[in-house]
């Protein structure tokens, strides 16, 4: 499901070059004048993509599980900011930031894959 | 020659289980009324009157159990819609085994989802095997969303802290440990303090002698640590079980069967019974192997173990389903 975007960001993306929207992209930061309310990461292959998403404030983010395994997003800051229930395949975890800051987090079924928002 | 003979006598089931050379010996050792029985080298003698109470299998002073793994039940997906009938189809060989094991060891990932309808199904399927009793320790989709708390009230009776727990069968210690639960971000599995602290204590006045047999989720050496396939304080582990001539360690999670030896630790990993998954680094990421249909079975599999009194090493067979 991707998410409308405008021309003008449409162009930013393009511009930022090698960042397209495909899995396996490291980061990807979204401009302040993309006017997007909502940004989709994708879990797939044991790992989110983009690893590091950078957003502005009021941004709601999407995880999507598109991996044939079950999957989980739970943030690894002290406040424990968010934790999702088990993502089965095509299950979405949804979560709005209003607060600047980063947020790392990680999938508790399978430590080692990690990720990181941004929030700005 | 004379080790081989022994062996074949031992292996007779249509006799009463006694050698009658050994039992002449022992009769001119021990005196008249006792009943010698030759365990794996070892002369044991009982009186006349305790035939009944020997069964066969102590006779032969041996221990046969079997090990099974990951059977991820609520997985639907390719390479396996129907990870139920592969479990039957383990439940079938084991029930097969020449050796019928007294027991059976389960490593973890019993669920897919810790659905409790997923357990029922397994605990349904395992009834139809010939051994009774099953000792279960965790994997990571058994202790999803509650932190185990279902996983405990189903297999947890008379365990401790995560669901750490030991048990004595014919002279072997086995030692359950949890290794799935409180995974830091980035890391491997982990054993954690309380446990280790138990586990030395628990090992502390043990015999040197005394065969141990660990059985834990996710392997206890570094197996592949970019795919999570290891645990951060195993090391600490088995440095409690440096002083024991003989430990096995079984471990499932990697869903393929793997096998190393370090001094007197033979290491181990199970099949799975519901998927395979790659070789260590053989593809982008440690899920599910699609497989050939035709194929599937033979990627999957149960361990059977036997160990015979007086010898050191237990002897760990992996037979696939196919």
């Amino acid at each position: 499901m991707r998410r409308s975007v405008s021309i003008a960001g449409l162009v930013a993306a393009l511009v930022l070059g090698t960042l397209g929207f495909c899995t396996g992209q490291k980061s990807y930061v979204a401009s302040a004048q993309e006017k997007m309310s909502t940004i989709e990461v994708k879990i797939d292959n044991f790992s989110f993509g983009p690893v590091t998403l950078t957003v502005p404030v009021g941004t709601t983010v999407i995880w999507t599980n598109r991996d044939d395994i079950p999957h989980t997003v739970v943030s690894t800051d002290d406040l424990k900011t968010f934790k999702s229930k088990v993502l089965d395949t095509d299950e979405k975890f949804s979560f709005t930031f209003s607060k600047a800051g980063t947020y790392p987090y990680f999938c508790s079924i399978h430590p080692k894959m990690t990720g990181k928002v941004i929030v700005q | 020659m004379s080790e081989k003979k022994k062996d074949e006598f031992l292996n007779d089931h249509n006799h009463d289980g006694v050698d009658r050379r050994g039992f002449l010996k022992c009769m001119a050792w021990a005196g008249t009324g006792a009943f010698c029985v030759m365990k794996g080298g070892v002369l044991n003698s009982y009186s006349l009157s305790r035939i009944s109470e020997i069964s066969t299998a102590d006779m032969m002073g041996e221990l046969s159990f079997v090990q099974i793994s990951d059977s991820h039940m609520g997985f639907n997906k390719p390479a396996n819609p129907d990870v139920a009938g592969t479990l039957k189809a383990a439940v079938d060989k084991i029930n097969a085994l020449s050796n019928a094991p007294e027991f059976m060891l389960h490593t973890g990932d019993i669920s897919h989802l810790s659905k409790p309808e997923e357990f029922d199904t397994v605990d349904q399927i395992l009834k139809s095997a010939t051994p009774k009793d099953v000792f279960y320790v965790p994997g990571e989709h058994d202790v999803l969303n509650d932190d185990g708390k279902q996983f405990l009230e189903r297999y947890g009776k008379g365990s401790k802290g995560g669901g750490w727990y030991s048990f004595d069968k014919k002279g072997v210690h086995f030692i359950g440990l949890v290794n799935v639960m409180n995974l830091k971000a980035g890391g491997l599995g982990t054993l954690g303090h309380e446990q280790l602290e138990w586990m030395e204590d628990d090992v502390k006045h043990l015999k040197k002698s005394t065969p141990i047999v660990v059985f834990a989720h996710i392997p206890l050496w570094s197996v592949y640590p970019e795919w999570g396939w290891g645990t951060e304080d195993s090391a600490q582990a088995l440095a409690y079980l440096k002083k024991f001539g003989s430990v096995t360690v079984l471990n499932g999670h990697i869903h393929q069967t793997m096998q190393k030896v370090e001094g007197n630790v033979t290491f181990h990993t199970a099949a799975s019974t519901a998927f395979p998954q790659p070789a260590p680094g053989k593809a982008d990421s440690p899920g599910p192997m699609k497989v050939p249909a035709e194929q599937l079975k033979s990627a999957l599999g149960i361990t059977d173990v036997n160990y015979k009194q007086g010898k050191q090493a237990l002897a760990v067979v992996d037979s696939s389903l196919a």
